[in-house]
């Protein structure tokens, strides 16, 4: 689906909950980033001070069709993201979610398992087990690739292509090769073995 | 691709060479345009995202720069001015703790008309130990001589960092100069940022021929001398001169920019403040909420408006005055306290600027986001409401309203 077809959904604005190490801040980045190469106008921003590897940890992407006029912390997100389920019931994670919302997950159990623990209502639920899919192709929970793919599914602001080549460019400076065919492998797998299930009001 | 876009309060041209850079790396990619001769750092948070980008233009040979890792911020701006006296371009960048402990030497740079080019990433001070957003760095440097500019995005980040250079160095200056973005906020914050072609950038910021230089033994000159009774007085005398002079250099670096970049940018940003009754003063990164706050207002009927200060060091006080003369209520929004003083920096400067012309609005200091404490629209229309009702009702008036604090 292209931009157009989503004119009324921009500006959109995504929190994304996670623990540092698992790629939390560079998914947000690697977002934006897309959505510029796209032409929309990105805000990336980390919300964590003196955490270290395993803290909970947010970040936050506006992307719309102007340069951001707001700075700070998104409060009533469109878009949660959830990269580790440990956080499910230790962090506020749907707080400010907005009714009629969309929620990413990452998690081995289904989207009806999610929706009846977590009593979700009004909502497009999205699940995918990124840690396993990261767990065969990288060989370390970094599940920010497989949940990218999964988020484009359900919020395709940006084609996959685009991220594709985000990826490359991004992940490329840093590694090597192999690491990026695996990560660009990852997102697909992601996109591909997302589960979504829309839950009505009641 | 040509769009329309706002950067700041300005409507501009965005030509499609942008770059997702946070606000710390635009400052790292103006730095390496630019290619200062000495670059001393000691890192320090927020700060740090700087020199980390800007490492890696140094290792890779991108340019020509000596960096020096140095024990401490005092000794990192102590080489800059050592740099500096010898005719070197130099640059730091700090952070709270770290432009505290510069202190002694902020004024050593002034007093020796040294342009010496600062980036400095807000952080409130300690105790308690935050690391997060405020001014409170920034205001405790107000009085030693520095020009300070302050930016809203990452994309000022790095339209500053050129401009800054362009003012130090201006003969009619020939002062320190920092450009001042907020901690984490601005300085992790990633976004698109217009970047200049390198060769743009080294033709708007020139060669830095220096006026005297230590090393010219053809044309020796002391720095620094021990500068007792008789003359210590004249000699800040002409810092005052050269501080006066900075103002119209400003403006006219930040005119000259504008023509360059289709960016403009004033002394002071006006938005929506035609017919505007009740308007917030701000500066920094706040500045882009308060926008959107008047927005929602102005659709509710409240004829509000937003004046920002860019330039804080000189003080434009006759620009400020000129935006806030309609203005029946102001709210002077303050990132920093000034403990025990009738209100903070920014509100005790704009009542001087209005005093000074006779300007009387109901005038009220609005403090705000201390320690990175979030400011979101709804706390600035909190803000806007509060400073209407004390405008209606006398018994309401307070000089200072404490924003988001939980008491």
């Amino acid at each position: 689906m292209s931009v157009e077809a989503l004119a009324l959904k921009l500006p959109v604005e995504v929190r994304w909950h996670g623990r540092g190490g698992q790629g939390v801040v560079t998914a947000s980045r690697l977002l934006a980033e897309a959505a510029l190469k796209e032409g929309l106008f990105p805000q990336s921003l980390p919300d964590f001070g003196a955490e270290r590897s395993g803290a909970p940890l947010m970040a936050y992407t506006r992307v719309g069709r102007e340069h951001p006029q707001e700075r700070g912390h998104v409060l009533e997100p469109q878009v949660v993201v959830v990269l580790d389920s440990t956080l499910l019931g230790r962090v506020k994670i749907l707080e400010g979610l907005i009714q009629g919302g969309i929620l990413v997950v990452n998690t081995s159990a289904s989207c009806e398992a999610l929706v009846d623990r977590l009593q979700l209502r009004d909502l497009l639920v999205c699940t995918v087990d990124a840690t396993g899919i990261a767990m065969k192709l990288l060989g370390r929970n970094i599940p920010n690739s497989p949940v990218l793919g999964a988020f484009l599914r359900v919020v395709p602001i940006v084609p996959l292509g685009v991220m594709e080549e985000t990826i490359k460019e991004r992940l490329g400076l840093r590694m090597g090769a192999k690491v990026v065919q695996a990560n660009l492998e990852a997102l697909h797998q992601g996109y591909q073995r997302a589960q979504v299930r829309g839950v009505a009001w009641n | 691709m040509a769009r329309q876009v706002r950067a700041g309060s300005v409507r501009i041209q965005a030509r499609g060479n942008a770059v997702a850079l946070s606000g710390g790396e635009a400052v790292a990619y103006a730095m390496r345009q630019i290619d200062p001769d000495v670059v001393a750092v000691y890192p320090i948070t927020p700060q740090t995202v700087i020199v980390e980008a800007f490492s890696e233009s140094v290792a890779e040979g991108k340019v020509g720069t000596e960096m020096i890792h140095v024990e401490s911020e005092h000794a990192a701006l102590s080489a800059c001015i050592g740099a500096a006296a010898a005719g070197a371009r130099a640059h730091t960048a700090t952070s709270g703790p770290g432009l505290a402990l510069m202190w002694e030497v902020l004024g050593v740079a002034s007093g020796m008309r040294l342009p010496i080019v600062m980036h400095l990433c807000t952080r409130a001070l300690s105790a308690p130990i935050n690391i997060m957003c405020d001014h409170s760095d920034a205001m405790a440097m107000r009085d030693l001589g520095w020009v300070m500019l302050f930016g809203e995005n990452p994309q000022e980040a790095y339209d500053q960092a050129l401009i800054v250079q362009r003012v130090a160095e201006h003969r009619d200056v020939l002062l320190p100069s920092v450009n001042v973005i907020d901690g984490f906020t601005v300085t992790h914050s990633v976004e698109g940022v217009e970047v200049l072609p390198d060769e743009v950038v080294a033709s708007f910021v020139g060669t830095y021929s220096p006026l005297y230089s230590l090393l010219d033994p053809q044309r020796r000159v002391t720095f620094g001398a021990l500068d007792p009774n008789e003359y210590y007085y004249e000699h800040k005398r002409q810092q005052i001169e050269a501080m006066k002079n900075a103002l119209p250099v400003v403006a006219a670096t930040l005119q000259e920019f504008g023509e360059l970049t289709g960016r403009h940018y004033n002394l002071v940003e006006e938005y929506r403040t035609e017919d505007a009754e009740v308007v917030l003063v701000v500066m920094g990164s706040t500045a882009g909420t308060v926008r959107i706050a008047v927005d929602n207002l102005r659709e509710d009927g409240v004829r509000a408006g937003v004046v920002r200060v860019r330039c804080f060091r000189p003080f434009p006080a006759e620009e400020v005055a000129q935006a806030l003369r309609r203005a029946k209520l102001v709210g002077v929004l303050d990132r920093s306290l000034s403990l025990g003083a009738p209100g903070s920096s920014l509100y005790l400067e704009v009542m001087a600027a209005l005093s000074q012309r006779m300007l009387s609005p109901y005038l009220v200091n609005v403090v705000h986001g201390l320690g990175g404490r979030n400011t979101p629209v709804r706390i600035i229309k909190e803000a806007f409401s509060q400073l209407r009702l004390m405008g209606l009702e006398e018994q309401r008036r307070e000089p200072i309203l404490y924003l988001g604090v939980r008491e």
